[in-house]
């Protein structure tokens, strides 16, 4: 089979850093779940806004703490976490700075926490998924661009000549996340905590949504294909199914998904030749992003039978067929006509939670199954567990993005609804009060997707204080030779 | 079929037209270059050679055809959809569609369609409409569509937004006096202490304790006695000598009925910071035979005691 040797003087892998964000990535997947569980009961209940006289805890401060500790504190320090660990192993060499990639571990928490505080106090930027306020904006750049330092530069002196299709995707996130967050955050400092925007009026419109569309793109999707390239062959023990077909989606998916931002502003003051252009180059992604979900799907080719007995496996392939499904739906939603409808919806929320809870949290969920215990030398405690939270995520998922579904068309479909005599059918409250009942079933989703999480943390928690079985697996390995 | 005018040279437009013509023709380059190949199992496809991290591989499976032909789908959808449709730069597109002609189009459609209706109701004088429960029904509607974010689904009002079901008008309850107001709005200006020349928080709070004794609320006689000094040197220009107010220059302070609050703090606020009262003008924006129908559901109110 393949030769392996240790390299001389046992040289290790940097795993304390990959633990670090490992754990913190459970943490604060609790944390922004629990804050999503809790806005989402708001929407249900408008009376939990007003427990206490202050604002600190209304809807409006906790939604975008929700959305930013989901996405950047458990998302990414998911990607973090993988990308230090999945680049050392398949470069065969250690992190190019210990120093530079503890700085990030404890920059990134830093600007996690400072998010935590400025939020509920109202201290915002309003620009979606970029909410923060320029201080912090500045501190974001740094740790990034660090990151970008460590991860090239591991790259850089790597001890196999071919870089790892894994690789590919990590290095565009990255590099294009820092492109994105500088120059959609460029704005004026008028005091501390305030600043304006360097752009304006419509301007200001597009640049926000290529930066907020390509969020999704580059650190929802590539990132997290990245994990997704080196977590399913080595769970299925298969080889990746096609090297051609990583090629031609990845230029395919990293050079379209940068257009596509105008879909968010179809029927705006945006001019109708760039929403144009943000619809077809949508429909053209559709392929390049199936691309990625075949080649995860596929490699599990000659191994189906591993599905019926390995949840974390089966977490890996149930979120590859969500990312499929999202990003179906998200091609059809560009479409001029089907935007008219569905924009300004909870078919949106849905849709992105079709992505973020079934694409982004399961492919991570089962990538760290696979991680932890491998760093911290020790066997998983109990699959029975991972099987549990399977089951409690799977219908978690499935009970948020149907009640979306149902809520978002019918609001779509009660807000044109008009009468003989032209005028609208329903006023607005009465949509208000017709989601009710889809608000509530969302919250009962999402209060499953979080116990499905609280379980992880328990068995990650028992895996981790548990008794260790052998050494650490970080002796760095030579290359194997090829055949 | 060329539209220039949103462009600030040639070079932009040409700059998108090259741009996106390129990027297609690079997606169809791209799956031209690696699409080709032939279909086998992947048991019998040999991998690429390369082992990274003891075991990863990688096969080398051709392109699946069902999914090489949804891309070329997309692409030839999207080059027609550009040749249709405004996309490239300055080319307008083949079938002339804009999003204003589109909005256009819709509202002279439903003007044909729905213009006669509103035509109808226009001729009569409000007072008759606010019989005729179709009429009435017609308003309300418009005015479910309109006016709750403000007034409420109830008409009642909330704070700052007046009760349009009492029979108190700051602007007069008549059908022409609400039609008028619902076509041009209203500026409501209460000036704020300081620039009625109040001088300290006692005087406010003199005033307070007065304006809280005229409605009959609990007040304190000494500071009110002073208070009405101050009110009879300031306030009553606007107010009147009894606090009874003036049509459409300043509320009735007697009556019970707050547009702000009749709370002591509210009142206090009112005195100390004044109140800017703001109805919108919706004349232009809905057309002078939907307002007539929406005053006369306001004005059907008032007939419903």
């Amino acid at each position: 089979m393949v030769e392996t040797a240790s390299i001389a003087g046992q040289e290790t892998y940097n795993y304390k850093v990959v633990r670090q964000f490992a754990i913190m990535t459970i943490v604060w997947g609790v944390v922004g779940m629990t804050v999503g569980v809790f806005i989402a009961a708001q929407l249900a209940w408008p009376w939990l806004n007003n427990m206490i006289d202050v604002p600190y805890f209304t809807f409006g401060r906790l939604r975008p703490l929700h959305t930013n500790a989901v996405i950047f504190a458990f998302g990414g320090s998911a990607l973090f976490a993988t990308s230090y660990y999945v680049v050392q192993r398949t470069c065969h060499v250690r992190l190019f700075s210990d120093k530079l990639a503890g700085f990030t571990f404890w920059g990134w928490q830093t600007v996690i926490v400072l998010a935590a505080i400025t939020f509920p106090l109202g201290l915002t930027t309003t620009k979606e998924y970029a909410e923060l306020e320029w201080p912090i904006d500045l501190l974001i750049a740094v740790v990034w661009i660090t990151y970008a330092i460590v991860f090239f530069g591991t790259l850089v002196k790597r001890r196999v000549s071919h870089i790892y299709v894994a690789n590919w995707f990590y290095a565009a996130f990255i590099i294009t996340i820092a492109i994105l967050h500088i120059f959609n955050n460029l704005a004026v400092p008028v005091s501390m905590w305030k600043s304006y925007s360097a752009y304006a009026g419509v301007q200001d419109a597009m640049v926000q949504w290529w930066y907020g569309h390509n969020a999704v793109g580059f650190f929802l999707t590539a990132g997290f294909l990245g994990m997704m390239y080196y977590f399913v062959p080595k769970q299925a023990e298969r080889p990746v199914y096609s090297y051609r077909l990583s090629i031609v989606h990845f230029w395919a998916l990293i050079f379209t998904y940068i257009w596509a931002g105008p879909h968010h502003l179809h029927y705006t003051a945006l001019p109708d030749w760039t929403q144009s252009l943000g619809m077809v180059m949508s429909l053209i992604l559709l392929a390049p992003s199936w691309g990625g979900m075949i080649n995860g799907i596929m490699t599990l080719s000659g191994a189906w039978e591993k599905l019926r007995s390995d949840p974390i496996l089966r977490f890996m392939i149930v979120s590859i067929s969500f990312y499929g499904m999202s990003t179906f739906e998200g091609p059809m939603m560009a479409i001029r006509t089907v935007n008219a409808l569905s924009h300004y919806t909870d078919w949106t929320i849905g849709h992105v939670h079709s992505g973020a809870l079934g694409w982004v949290a399961m492919i991570t969920m089962g990538s760290l199954y696979y991680l932890i215990p491998r760093l911290f030398g020790r066997t998983l405690y109990s699959i029975k567990l991972v099987e549990w939270h399977f089951w409690t995520s799977t219908i978690g998922v499935v009970l948020y993005i149907t009640a979306m579904w149902v809520s978002g068309i019918m609001q779509g479909l009660m807000w044109r609804a008009v009468n003989a005599d032209g005028t609208l059918t329903y006023s607005f409250v009465e949509s208000v009060q017709a989601m009710h009942p889809y608000y509530v079933t969302r919250w009962f989703g999402g209060v499953f997707f979080l116990i499905g999480m609280l379980i992880m943390a328990y068995n990650i928690w028992k895996t981790v204080t548990g008794p260790k079985v052998g050494e650490i697996n970080d002796a760095i390995v030579a290359p194997a030779l090829a055949h | 079929m060329f539209d220039s005018t949103m462009f600030t040279s040639q070079f932009w437009e040409w700059y998108i037209i090259i741009l996106t013509v390129g990027s297609i023709l690079a997606c169809f380059g791209l799956i031209l270059w690696l699409g080709s190949g032939h279909s086998k199992t992947d048991e019998k496809v040999e991998t690429m050679g390369h082992v990274w991290d003891e075991s990863l591989e990688e096969y080398n499976n051709p392109l699946p055809r069902w999914w090489l032909n949804m891309f070329y789908f997309t692409l030839w959808f999207s080059v027609i959809y550009l040749i249709l449709y405004p996309g490239l730069g300055s080319f307008a597109g083949i079938l002339g569609w804009t999003e204003l002609k589109q909005y256009q189009q819709e509202m002279d459609a439903a003007e044909t369609r729905y213009g006669p209706i509103y035509a109808k109701y226009a001729k009569e004088p409000i007072a008759a409409l606010a019989e005729d429960p179709d009429a009435v029904i017609l308003g309300h509607r418009l005015y479910m569509t309109y006016c709750t974010t403000c007034h409420g689904s109830d008409a009642g009002g909330v704070p700052g937004y007046p009760n349009l079901r009492d029979d108190d008008w700051l602007y007069g309850g008549n059908p022409d006096a609400i039609k008028t107001t619902i076509m041009n709005g209203r500026q409501g200006m209460m000036p704020t202490a300081t620039q009625n020349g109040l001088k300290s928080e006692a005087e406010i709070n003199q005033v307070t304790q007065y304006v809280l004794s005229l409605s009959g609320e609990q007040h304190d006689q000494a500071a009110a006695t002073e208070g009405q000094k101050i009110f009879g040197r300031v306030c009553f220009a606007c107010h009147g000598m009894e606090g009874k107010g003036m049509q459409a220059v300043a509320p009735n302070l007697t009556d019970k009925i707050w547009l702000y609050g009749g709370s002591e703090a509210k009142i206090k606020e009112s005195i100390a910071n004044g109140r800017q009262g703001k109805m919108p003008a919706h004349g232009e924006f809905l057309g002078e035979a939907k307002v007539h129908l929406l005053a006369t559901y306001v004005y059907s109110l008032s007939l419903e005691k």
